[in-house]
């Protein structure tokens, strides 16, 4: 019988056929903890196996600190020494407080690649469905659990196929293609399922067009979004490894629980406003409401890489940030931090008014980046608007683009053209 | 071995209107504030603090409560202190039309029952026993003497992880 490119994936990591429902010991690859919840994997993994007890494999685990780089609370340094230590003792790499975003560090390094399987103690870990490879956010107790013995159990999800039509707009990116998407679907309209992603408007997406989409799987609760990589994203993985690097494809008789054809026309800018990331309506209706804003911030695993930074960029060059308003930027990685330095952007958000903040997380978790007061409106692109998430203030989440030209206008503002 | 059945008293988490609230993420269940904490009995007071109308769960609760929701619980995060807040409250487990996925493995892992009803709404009043059967993956409310299925059913996997006490205590 057929199979989907999850089931195929599972399947070839355990040198036997799964499908959909089967609750396997899946083998992993990668397995990382982050600064938040890696102190927690290692007192789990200690407390259950013992203060001498082994890892799986050292080269397979990574420590990666990005939710809070550098830690602004006692707790969160505490906890980040312990991970140090645990490393130590055990060879395992730490990519510490100057690296950035784990799940971007893997797909950076060419650990991530298709066909591989990684979990992380981050929600977002499924952003590894853009270069096809099964991410999975997970808890402490399974990452301790699979520190120590290199797997976790998993129930292979049905699948659902979606193929999207539609074109962008020329002042549209992959942020408004995703929130478009997920206003479809709604926050729990995935849940439980993979899903594979097809059509145009989504084979066209650059990398970080596709680690933008996805990304928000996790806002609709999907297990997974895959997005089989074509030719340009096999070439860029292919510089970073010395693995051979192959899209898994499902089978033309594959078996979806789900077939949808999803025609968004031409896609405008779009805007998810308080509090749910699928609370999505058109940048343009939002913006003839007249909606004073205080800040913008643009970075997160959603929309952290050089060229999200580019299309923000291009909207503030022949004008800064608005007075009385102020734009947080925080790239993903050391990588695209190097990238806006070295192709000549920080002079031009300096002199626009940005503030340039170091790699990671930024606003999302208790980072020290982005969060808003009481009453307080941002304009951000990462992928989580909840009440109280970042701060007391009101999050909209939007692209690159419209938080950039939002932030020059003081209010929310369709972005012009630039492409 | 006998069957596994777990009872404790409904908390339900409503709407002004009574209505079983959706989409509870794990910010409002144990915000991000508070990620640092690595001490069990220190997330009790956290549970659900960042919840309107539910600010002093910690205080109302009782132990041996199921907590009872809608659509989605636990969407967000992927921290375990959302499912260890309410162990440390001595809450039994979480009944909900629907769990999400990261939560689930969560509840699953830290031998939490959890069990997704898809016809819970309006079958659960506070106060009422609950009665869920791990092995048939039924729930009956033991007021109205009806019995809810689970649905997907409860998985093999999360029984061997139940009895076994936790993932972590798995050979």
């Amino acid at each position: 019988m057929g199979q989907t490119i999850i089931e195929k994936l599972v399947s070839a990591k355990l040198g036997s056929p799964a499908a959909a429902g089967d609750v396997v010991w899946l083998p992993q690859d990668v397995v990382t903890a982050r600064d938040f919840g890696g102190a927690n994997v290692v007192k789990n993994f200690l407390a259950a196996y013992g203060a001498d007890a082994a890892v799986f494999n050292a080269d397979g685990i990574r420590f990666t600190f990005d939710c809070n780089a550098p830690a602004n609370t006692a707790g969160y340094a505490t906890n980040q020494q312990i991970c140090r230590d645990f490393a130590r003792r055990r060879g395992i790499t730490v990519h510490d407080v100057d690296a950035g975003i784990g799940s971007h560090l893997l797909i950076e390094q060419g650990l991530a690649i298709p066909g591989i399987t990684a979990i992380g103690t981050d929600s977002h870990y499924n952003i590894l469905g853009a270069v096809g490879a099964l991410g999975q956010g997970m808890g402490d107790v399974d990452v301790a659990y699979a520190f120590h013995t290199g797997q976790v159990w998993f129930e292979v999800p049905a699948t659902v196929r979606v193929n999207v039509s539609g074109k962008l707009a020329p002042n549209a990116s992959a942020k408004d293609l995703t929130l478009a998407i997920v206003h479809h679907f709604g926050s729990g309209g995935l849940l439980g399922r993979a899903v594979e992603f097809y059509g145009d408007v989504v084979e066209t997406l650059d990398l970080p067009g596709r680690i933008t989409l996805a990304s928000m799987a996790t806002e609709m609760s999907a297990v997974i979004a895959i997005i089989p990589p074509g030719a340009s994203v096999l070439d860029w993985l292919g510089g970073r490894t010395n693995s051979p690097v192959e899209t898994i494809t499902a089978d033309p008789d594959a078996k979806y629980v789900d077939e949808v054809t999803l025609d968004l026309g031409v896609i405008e800018p779009m805007i998810a406003e308080p509090y749910s990331p699928a609370s999505v309506r058109p940048v343009r209706i939002v913006a003839e409401e007249g909606v004073r804003i205080d800040t913008g911030f643009i970075g997160s695993c959603t929309n952290g890489r050089f060229e999200d930074f580019n299309e923000g960029y291009a909207q503030l060059e022949d004008g800064g940030v608005a007075a009385g308003v102020t734009l947080k930027l925080v790239p993903a990685t050391r990588e695209v931090y190097g990238q806006i330095l070295s192709e000549g952007l920080i002079e031009g958000f300096f002199q626009a008014g940005a503030l340039i903040h170091n790699q990671g997380c930024g606003g999302c978790a208790a980072g020290q980046v982005g969060m808003t007061g009481e009453g307080e409106v941002q304009v951000s692109t990462s992928n989580r608007n909840f009440r109280g998430k970042q701060g007391a203030g009101r999050t909209y989440l939007a692209s690159p683009a419209t938080v950039a030209a939002s932030v020059r206008a003081g209010r929310i503002t369709v972005p012009e053209a630039k492409r | 071995m006998s069957r596994m059945r777990i009872t404790g008293s409904a908390f339900p988490l409503v709407d002004a209107s009574g209505a079983l609230l959706d989409n509870i993420d794990t910010d409002m269940i144990f915000h991000n504030r508070w990620l640092h904490i690595t001490e069990l009995s220190e997330m009790a007071q956290h549970a659900l603090g960042n919840l309107e109308g539910y600010e002093d769960f910690a205080a109302r609760v009782k132990p041996g409560s199921w907590v009872v929701a809608g659509r989605n619980f636990g969407a967000g995060s992927s921290r375990q202190q959302a499912v260890d807040c309410f162990k440390a409250l001595g809450c039994v487990g979480v009944i909900a039309i629907s769990v999400a996925p990261i939560y689930l493995r969560n509840a699953i892992n830290a031998a939490m029952p959890a069990a997704q009803i898809p016809d819970l709404a309006g079958a659960v009043e506070p106060g009422d026993v609950l009665a869920l059967d791990m092995e048939a993956g039924t729930l009956t409310n033991e007021r109205t003497n009806t019995v809810l299925q689970a649905e997907p059913p409860i998985s093999s996997v999360q029984v061997e992880i139940y009895r076994a006490g936790g993932l972590l205590r798995m050979e």
